[in-house]
């Protein structure tokens, strides 16, 4: 299975927890940092992201990019 | 080892704008179908958009695209001048329920009737969003909004408004169809019929009609995840998702 990664850019996020819940694989979660308009954005906590795209679809924002790794 | 880029922004999107929509408001996901639609199909030169009033009055904002603000729920008509006089430009509309079930019943119904080469995104959260919560026509029985604070009733209010059966019942109409934001596997879908909808304008095919089902987790009380599955056991039964038109 493809191996991926997903980058979120952090001060785009409201933290509506969306893409949390789609994940497939749950390697989302809603961080403990705060950014500038005082919401906590999303981060990848942990690995096996499958690069499947489905959190980007997902987001109303436009928050994240999801890259395959290519060995 | 080395990176490919599977999911990105699509260039229609404005990158630098926050949007003005609450937290998980399924507008903004409706927004990014309509610019990779528009991206894939190459016609960001080409396309006019037709901004309602409500919650995406804004849309102009966050679209890389020529834009006009229409009066409510006069988008439809605004939409018809501009194709007569710019028959070469792909015109699309985005309207609330409100916008376009309410005080734009007429100019919707009749626009479709009329048959030209029309794309029309019509977003259904079925409440006002905009202006705090009241009922919309599409508002469903049972359901509370501000003006029906113990649930919307039959007797009191009359029934919710299917606009994709009632515009389906016209000879106008090339392709309509009902789709949904819920979930990733419908979004899927949404997307592939938001862009059959411009396509069909591309390829002068006459009237499509897109209704999207979306939420409004602020009016409707809940948090953005619960909002689609009130989304899912709720509006689906009662607005059925699917194909009710299509000209091949
Ligand atoms: C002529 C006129 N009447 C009423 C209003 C007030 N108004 C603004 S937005 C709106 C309805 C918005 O609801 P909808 O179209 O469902 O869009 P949403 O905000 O839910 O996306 C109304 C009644 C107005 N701006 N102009
Ligand atoms: S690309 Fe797929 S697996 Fe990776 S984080 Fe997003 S939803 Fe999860
Ligand atoms: S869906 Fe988008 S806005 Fe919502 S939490 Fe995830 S990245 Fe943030
Ligand atoms: S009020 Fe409702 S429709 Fe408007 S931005 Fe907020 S959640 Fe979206």
């Amino acid at each position: 299975m493809a191996k991926g990664r997903v980058e979120v850019r952090e001060e785009f996020c409201k933290s509506c927890g969306l893409c949390v819940a789609a994940c497939p694989k749950k390697v989302l979660r809603i961080s403990d940092s705060i950014n500038p308009r005082g919401y906590r954005p999303a981060e990848q906590f942990q690995d096996g992201c499958i690069a499947c795209g489905i959190c980007a679809r997902t987001c109303p924002d436009v928050v994240l990019t999801v890259y395959r790794i290519d060995e | 080892m080395s990176e490919t880029k599977v999911f990105g922004m699509t260039p229609t999107w404005r990158r630098d704008v926050h949007t003005h929509y609450c937290p998980g408001c399924t507008h903004g996901v409706a927004h990014r179908l309509v610019c990779e639609a528009i991206d894939e199909l190459g016609i960001r030169d080409e396309a006019i958009g037709i901004a309602p009033v409500g919650c995406a009055v804004l849309i102009h904002q966050y679209m890389d695209l020529d834009f006009i603000e229409a009066a409510h729920g006069r988008a439809p008509a605004v939409a018809y001048g501009i194709k007569a006089v710019r028959p070469d430009k792909i015109v699309f509309t985005y309207q609330g329920d409100g916008d376009l079930a309410s005080i734009g019943m007429g100019e919707i119904v009749h626009a479709v009737n009329r048959a030209w080469p029309l794309t029309v995104v019509f977003i259904n959260n079925a409440i006002y969003g905009m202006t705090g919560g009241q009922m919309a026509p599409t508002t469903l029985l049972g359901q509370k909004a501000t003006t029906c604070l113990s649930g919307r009733t039959a007797e009191a209010n009359g029934y919710p408004v299917r606009m994709c059966e009632l515009l389906a019942t016209l000879e106008g109409p090339a392709y309509i169809e009902r789709v949904a934001l819920s979930k990733p596997q419908h979004i899927l879908k949404a997307k592939a019929a938001i862009k059959k909808a411009f396509e069909n304008q591309v390829n002068n095919k006459g009237f499509s009609f897109i209704e999207v089902l979306s939420t409004c987790p602020t009016n409707w009380g809940l948090r953005p995840v619960e909002a689609c599955q009130w989304l899912e056991e709720n509006m689906i039964p009662y607005y059925p998702l699917g194909v009710f038109k299509d000209f091949e």
